[in-house]
Order: C-alpha cells, then structure tokens, then sequence
C-alpha cells in the first residue's frame, strides 16, 4: 500500500470508541446543527490528509463508486 | 461643478470622410471608446497604424464601474505611455476583512512580491481610467500619431468581406459610410456588432443583481477591502465596500435574481440599505447608483475574418476577482502586436488565430475562476450553502480554512499554456518564466524589467552571449544583456535562471515568453522566431 492510496480497510484503534464519539459530537442537536457539524468535520478532516489524490478516492469512495472519478 | 463623467471629453465633430463620394477606406476602425477600446487604438497608433474609434456616445463611463485594476494591466499601460497617472491617481490597499453574519471572522494581508514597479492593483474609477487614455490618445495626436476618436458615431450596421468590412454610420448630421481594413469590436458586453454579425455567445448564465454605489463621505474606515457574507443588513445576500480616490466609496450590495431594478434603484430604497450597513450616524452623499447583472459567458471564437472581438463583448464574468477590464486589456495587449504585423505582411493572417486561441484559454480560465467564486457567494443548493458556512464558521478559528474563503480571486495575467506560438521549454529553469508566460517584472537599479523590454521582440541573455541584433523573415530582434549582478535583491535569477547559471529568453512584444535556453543558439531562435509569428 503506498502512501498515495486511500486507506479502506479497518484502520482505527477502538472503532467502536470512535463511533460512540461521533454519536456523542451530534446528540441534542437539530438536523441543521447536525449538518454544519458533519460540513465542518469533512473539511477539518480533509485539510488534515491535505493530498488531492487521496482525496478523490475518498469522495469516489464515500460516493460509493470506489476507484471512479467523480470530483 | 460638472463631475468628469458628465463633460462631453469626444464632442461630436463633422469629419470629411462624412461627405466622402465613395466611402474612406482606414486601416483599423476600433467600436467602443472604453478602456479597451482606447487602450487598442493606443497600441496600434503608437506602432504608426491609422485607426479610427468610433463611439456612440461622448463622454468617460458614467459611475466608477471597473474599479480594480491589476498588475499587468498598469503594465501594459506603462508601454502604452499612461501607466504613471493610473498608479499616481489610484488607491493601493493590502489589508482585507472578511465578514460573516454579524462578526469579523479574519482579516489578511495580501502580502505583495519586491521587486516589481507596480502594486498588485489599484482600485480607480473607470471614468479616471478612460480620461487618462483620452488624455494620451490627444498626446498622441499632438506628435502627429494617426489616431483619431468620433464622438456620437453610431455604427448601425456591418458588412464583412475577406479583405475588409463596411460600417455604416448614424452621427447627428446624418449616416455615412466607411470602409475598415480591420475592425476591433470593444463594444461592451451588449456588443451591438455581436448582435448585427449574429453571433453566438454562449456559456454558463448566472442571473445575479447587484446594487452597485457610489458614496461620497468623511469617514474614517480605513483603505481595505471589507467583504461580508449574509450581513445582518443584506440578509442571504453578500456586500463589499472598497475605496477609491477622492473620498468616494464603492459599495456592491448583491441583491439575488428576482428584484423589480427600477424600484431598487430609487434613493428612497437606497439610502435605508446603506445606512444599515453604514451606521445611521454615518454622513454620505450618494454620487451614483446602478444595478449591474451579470453573467458568465463567452463567444465561441474571437476572430471572425476581419472583425476581432475584444474585452466584454468577447467574454462576461461575473464582477469577483476584477477580472473584466483587466482582461480586456490582456486581450488588445495579445491582438495588438499580431495586428501589426499582419498590416505590415510580416506575418499571415492565420498568426491572428493565435489570439482567439490564447484569449478563449485566458476567457476560459477567467469564468472559470469568477464562477468558482460566485458558487461560493451564493450556494446554489442547501449542501453547497452548509459547506460554504462551515468554511466561514472554521475560518475564524483556523488559519486552514481561509484559503477556501472565495470572495473573488484577483485577476492574474494568463500563461498560455500549449500556444501554438510557443517553442518547447529548452532551459530547466523557474516554472514562472517557462514559454507563454508574462514576464515577471525585477528590480534592474534605478529601473525595471519590463521597462527595458517595451514593446517589441526582445532576446533577453543573462549572463549569456548573442547578437546584439538579429533578423529573421523581417523581424528584428534586439538583445537586452543582463547579468545577475544587475540585480541585487537577485529577483531576476529567482524568476529567470532558478539554478541555472545563464539563460536567453526571446520575448514577444506583449512581454510573453516564447522561447528559452540555457544559450543562445541561433538555429532554434531562428525557428522560435518563425514559430512566434505564425510561421511554423
């Protein structure tokens, strides 16, 4: 695997720790506040992989069409 | 007092060519006397070409309009002999605020590279921008250059051949005819020859509104550029506020697609606006108001036989980034040169497909940019908006985020990229410089690069030997022999050498670079020349 490649198998330590922490980050607020918090988290994410390869496979990925270009 | 806007600067005046028998036949006639127009004619006359502006009105453009005016366009204007009042009249600002909602959520300095003459920009009025290019256009007469401008001389109708078109001509004495070599259409985004050629013109439709003012006041705002999203006072919408000379302030308050203009143009719908966003205390007298709408599209080509497209009536973009004018000005600064040698036969005519190719890139990336922009200004969808929200909320807490913050992003001169004109990079030296390029300005002294390199084929060498002179197919190029010792601050070896230690540049007219080489070699600068007036 280079370091050029979107990583898409399990690849976080304590999966279900992180999941109840994303749970917790949304819980009591209104779809909107939802939605700006999801927007804002996208982008934290995406600034911090910083690499435009990368980035199209996740969006190819999460567009559920791995190894497409949809960007 | 008469503003200069409102004092006729081109009255009309009876000219022989109206009593004629058969029609006169000019070189060059140019449509449109704003700042692309008069800026063509300029470049022509001062080559020696005959040529002829007609407009159907007589005065500078009313209201400040263009306002921002970038680096390359001042120098262009610096070879078009009126860069110096541009500059010595304009504002030069670095510092921006952006707001969101009610609060400031960063502010930024622009930061501008040593070591060129000019500022990034300027903001100016357009009407100070035209009367200094009317101001040269009669300076130019007094030495006798073949340039003329006809006030109230409206073409009503066009008749194109292969080797000439014929206007016919509506002045307040009657209608005329008159026969054109070539005619330069810079007759604005309405383009009237657009429409009587029935030309396409095609692309991307915004519908968007702004209310543009211009407001006289004694306020201490400081020289920056303030830019709001959703304000309190704008709801939904976006709002700038720039300053230009004389005390004046320029505001754009976007209004959305679905206004009644007349009833927001009206002062009693104007003056509650501005106050919100002003301060009621605020004292301002209102100088103008306008709604302009835009849209961003282009013509499919440029040239069309002997008629030229040039500046708004070629391509529309949206107003974020001052990209208008300033690339209207790009594009007579590529024609111009082309123009003149197909005059003087020393080119083929089919050097000017070179101009539709390189302005339609230049167009292209310029709607491209101005659309991203007014994407982010007005989200077209529910997601598009959050996103766009996040980016502002994390802006005022991260540095990261603010690259993404798109409020317009400032024109930059074109690199034509895979120009036909071009030669094949040949010197593994700064991308910057590389073939298509503008030139880089760099501190030469007591002067400037491009000062040095005006407006005619120029070989450049860097630390490298050549011909003082050399000719090829009738062009006659001139060596400029620099040394990296000429510059101190070393900007022309960081621009032009990298870590080379020589390097010979050929240079067009308009300060793009054709051809480079670690030296000189006077085969490949024989065929690069060849290449660079459509030759090969």
């Amino acid at each position: 695997m280079t370091e050029d490649q979107l990583i898409l198998t399990p690849n976080i330590n304590g999966a279900d720790d992180f999941y109840a922490d994303l749970l917790t980050a949304h819980e009591g607020l209104s779809k909107a506040e939802s939605d700006a918090l999801n927007a804002r988290l996208v982008l934290v994410l995406a600034n911090h992989i910083g690499k435009r390869a990368i980035l199209k496979q996740a969006l190819a990925a999460a567009a559920l069409k791995p190894g497409e270009d949809t960007a | 007092m008469n503003k200069i806007f409102e004092v006729p600067l081109y009255p009309y005046a009876h000219h022989t060519d109206e009593d004629a028998a058969a029609p006169a036949r000019r070189k060059v006639v140019v449509i449109g006397a704003g700042p692309v127009g008069l800026a063509a004619a300029i470049d022509l006359a001062q080559q020696g070409t005959e040529v002829v502006v007609l407009d159907d009105n007589d005065k500078v453009s009313f209201g400040s309009r263009a306002i921002c005016f970038a680096k390359r366009p001042l120098e262009i204007l610096d070879r078009l002999g009126c860069g110096q009042p541009m500059v010595d009249k304009g504002v030069q600002w670095n510092v921006g605020k952006v707001f969101f909602d009610d609060r400031q959520v960063y502010d930024f300095n622009l930061l501008p590279e040593d070591g060129h003459k000019r500022p990034a920009f300027i903001n100016l009025q357009q009407y100070y921008f035209e009367e200094y290019l009317v101001k040269r256009v009669r300076e130019l007469q007094e030495q006798g250059a073949p340039i003329e401008i006809r006030g109230r001389n409206k073409v009503s109708a066009i008749g194109t051949h292969p080797d000439h078109v014929v206007l016919e001509i509506d002045t307040p004495e009657g209608s005329y005819n008159l026969e054109a070599d070539w005619l330069i259409a810079c007759d604005g985004a309405g383009s009237p020859t657009r429409q009587m050629l029935g030309l396409d013109f095609v692309g991307r439709v915004f519908e968007d509104n702004f209310l543009i003012a211009d407001v006289i006041m004694d306020a201490d705002f400081p020289t920056e550029r303030w830019f709001w999203f959703d304000p309190p006072f704008n709801k939904g919408q976006s709002a700038l506020l720039h300053k230009q000379p004389d005390g004046v302030w320029r505001i754009d308050l976007q209004l959305g697609w679905d206004i009644d203009k007349e009833r927001e143009k009206r002062p009693e719908n104007v003056i509650p606006r501005l106050k919100a966003m002003l301060g009621e205390d605020v004292k301002f007298e209102l100088e103008w108001v306008s709604i302009y709408t835009f849209q961003c599209r282009r013509m499919e080509q440029f040239r069309h036989g002997r008629v030229l497209f040039a500046g708004d009536s070629a391509h529309q973009v949206s107003p974020f980034g001052a990209r208008g004018a300033n690339s209207g000005l790009q594009d007579t600064d590529n024609l111009c040169w082309k123009l003149q040698l197909v005059i003087d036969g020393k080119a083929p005519e089919s050097l000017l497909n070179s101009y539709d190719v390189e302005r339609v890139h230049g167009a292209d990336e310029n709607i491209l940019n101005s659309s991203r922009s007014t994407d982010f200004i007005t989200p077209k969808s529910e997601m598009s908006r959050v996103l766009r929200d996040a980016v502002l909320d994390l802006s005022e807490h991260y540095e990261f985020a603010r690259p993404l913050v798109n409020s317009g992003r400032l024109s930059v001169p074109c690199t034509y990229d895979g120009s036909p004109l071009n030669s094949a990079d040949a010197l593994d030296g700064p991308e910057r410089t590389r073939p298509g390029s503008s030139c880089p300005d760099a501190p030469l002294g007591d002067g400037f690069l491009l000062d040095k390199l005006g407006g005619k084929f120029v070989l450049l060498t860097i630390d490298a030997d050549a011909p003082d002179v050399f000719e090829e197919q009738g062009i006659e190029v001139t060596r400029l022999a620099l040394s990296v010792k000429d510059d101190k601050t070393l900007a022309l070896k960081d621009r032009y050498l990298g870590s080379n230690d020589s390097g010979v540049y050929l240079i067009r007219p308009d300060q793009h670079v054709a051809a480079r080489r670690p030296s000189f070699d006077e085969n490949q600068f024989r065929h690069a020349i060849r290449r660079a007036i459509g030759k090969e």
